[in-house]
């Protein structure tokens, strides 16, 4: 069943000049049609004013389509009385930590949303503790938010949209505010939820790395999809990728580069230890495998390099999380 | 660093002040004021000394807390204990250039002094054993009947938690934009009065700027989850009466009561 569900979406704003006369029209997003299926882990991807943030408001009704209809859970977000019940199915997470936290305690903060729907006492501290817990973040609970960290930010405004029991998160480039080590946090956070609370997650960024662990990519330009597909089939599509202004994940580059020298690789790579697995497959030309690294001047010591980069990307991804 | 800031004056310590129900402190406060003002004579205000004195030692603060919020307002005693000393008419006591004391000056301006003196120590104890947060929740609830009247009071409790929450936020963000126009030869600190009044300009357009836009993300924050005003909200921390709340507002009804008996009476 599709959690969420977008029908020839178009949003238009009026665009205006220094005295406020209407200069013209402008199309935020056109013509999109989507489907998310519960517990799926989408992501959106695009330039800046690609529309993808514009696309993310409409699911928690924020912005209502100028056109075209969405739904979540069966809702059409264009019922004016149902728009409570929409934003506690589709939780909404945004870029800026600090102008979403309003409580002044951590646990304060996740209550927040339980208390708006009106949930009981008791049930709300339950609620908060298994917030916390499922984001790393209960040892935190009474402490203000103003000490945390960005990242640690970040996993409360998770747990606070998550104790509101939603079936459908959506993150509005959580990360962009956010230094390396606190990105990490954020995106393990939100697999974790994926994964272990079957959470449905839409995953709007512009870091092309946090999209490989996606089950389903849209690419917007222009407030239009334009490309879609599993991780894998979009980065097999590199120059396509180039020419919206999207960065490709540095390994996926690598191996793109090789095949365009000639070397022959499986499409798509995501993560180093693929290139370094794929790349020991081959067959070097005019050389055994073993040596080389040392016979051909065009393919110099590729492997040896992988192999050392290898070695310092594997340890990272861990920390993403990728083993489970 | 500026984010270690501590709001209020909040003195943290464990303590059964401290302890006490928000609404009760509030109440013990406009209560005492009150009675401030009731009788003016020696044994009533001998009572008074004597119930603030039992306050503080149960409060665990240290005296010379309390005594600093006086420091605020002893330009406002020096004024009041002056016009008392010098403008009331009566029996002349000592003569001074033009100026006359009297009796009846004399007896006004130690009450007037003791009584402000009362009422400074009396309100800052509750502001030191209450956090802004409890405070605020206190009024939304004790100030809940209110609402007959159409006073928004859940929404003016808002604003102050909300206000609490970004004081330091902001605060941080002034020392960032102070650095920055620093950092590009911006002087703050010379001149006379008017010019650096002027070079703040430049420091509060963008801090105002910032603001708007923080006010407007957390709306919309707000609004994504679910906040809709105080209607149908539950709490997550309900401010419940306990049976030391109960004793407190005995107690305070005690001293209420000896004041207008020793007022009546004496």
């Amino acid at each position: 069943m599709s959690i969420v569900k977008t029908k020839n979406l178009i949003y238009e704003y009026l665009r205006r000049d220094e005295e406020g006369n209407v200069e013209g029209v402008n199309r935020a997003v056109d013509d999109v049609s989507l489907q998310v299926r519960q517990g799926e882990f989408i992501a959106i991807v695009g330039h800046n004013g690609s529309g993808k943030s514009t696309l993310a408001k409409h699911v928690n009704a924020i912005l209502q389509p100028t056109r075209g209809t969405v739904w979540v859970d069966g809702i059409d977000t264009s019922q004016e009385d149902r728009v409570w019940a929409i934003r506690q199915r589709a939780g909404m997470v945004f870029q800026n930590p600090d102008n979403q936290i309003i409580g002044q305690l951590v646990e304060e903060d996740v209550g927040f949303g339980p208390e708006n729907l009106g949930v009981p006492t008791e049930e709300i501290w339950k609620r908060v503790e298994e917030s916390l817990r499922a984001v790393g973040m209960y040892q935190y609970r009474s402490h203000s938010p103003n000490r945390l960290s960005g990242g640690q930010k970040q996993r409360v405004s998770i747990a606070g949209v998550l104790a509101m029991r939603p079936q459908c998160i959506v993150l509005d480039e959580p990360t962009a505010m956010l230094d390396p080590s606190g990105r990490k946090e954020v995106i393990h956070a939100v697999r974790e939820l994926n994964s272990r609370e079957k959470v449905t997650v839409i995953l709007i960024t512009h870091y092309m790395e946090e999209v490989i662990y996606a089950d389903h990519v849209y690419v917007m330009d222009q407030g239009r999809v334009a490309m879609e597909g599993t991780p894998r089939e979009i980065f097999s599509r590199v120059e396509e990728l180039q020419k919206l202004r999207l960065d490709v994940p540095q390994v996926t580059l690598l191996a793109y580069e090789l095949q365009q020298r000639g070397i022959s690789l499986p499409q798509g790579i995501l993560t180093t230890q693929e290139l370094v697995k794929a790349l020991k497959r081959q067959e070097w030309p005019g050389a055994k495998r073993e040596d080389a690294p040392h016979t051909d001047a065009d393919s110099v010591n590729v492997s040896a390099i992988l192999e050392e980069a290898g070695g310092t990307q594997a340890g990272e991804e861990a920390q993403y999380g990728t083993d489970h | 660093m500026l984010r270690d800031i501590t709001l209020g004056q909040y003195y943290q310590t464990e303590s059964v002040i401290h302890r006490l129900d928000p609404r009760v402190k509030l109440a013990g406060t406009l209560l005492y004021i009150i009675s401030l003002f009731l009788f003016e004579n020696i044994a009533g205000y001998v009572l008074g000394a004597l119930f603030l004195a039992l306050v503080i030692g149960l409060s665990h603060v240290p005296f010379k807390f309390m005594v600093r919020g006086m420091k605020a307002i002893l330009f406002l005693l020096l004024i009041t204990v002056g016009f008392n000393l010098f403008l009331t008419p009566g029996e002349t006591l000592v003569r001074l250039w033009k100026l006359t004391i009297t009796r009846e000056g004399l007896h006004n301006a130690v009450f007037m002094a003791l009584r402000l003196c009362y009422l400074i120590i009396g309100s800052s104890i509750m502001t030191l054993t209450t956090t802004p947060n409890h405070l605020t929740d206190g009024m939304e609830k004790g100030l809940r009947p209110l609402k007959v009247f159409r006073v928004p009071v859940h929404e003016v409790a808002m604003i102050m938690s909300i206000a609490l929450r970004f004081i330091p936020i902001l605060l941080e963000e002034t020392d960032k934009i102070m650095k920055a126009q620093i950092a590009r030869g911006a002087d703050f600190e010379s001149g006379n009065l008017i010019k650096r009044a002027k070079a703040m300009v430049p420091l509060l357009v963008p801090l105002f700027i910032s603001a708007f836009r923080r006010a407007n993300d957390l709306a919309m924050a707000m609004e994504a989850r679910c906040y809709h005003g105080g209607e149908g909200r539950t709490k997550m921390k309900p401010l419940v009466y306990r049976r030391r709340d109960r004793l407190a507002y005995l107690c305070l009804l005690l001293y209420m009561g000896c004041k207008v008996a020793v007022g009546v009476l004496l």
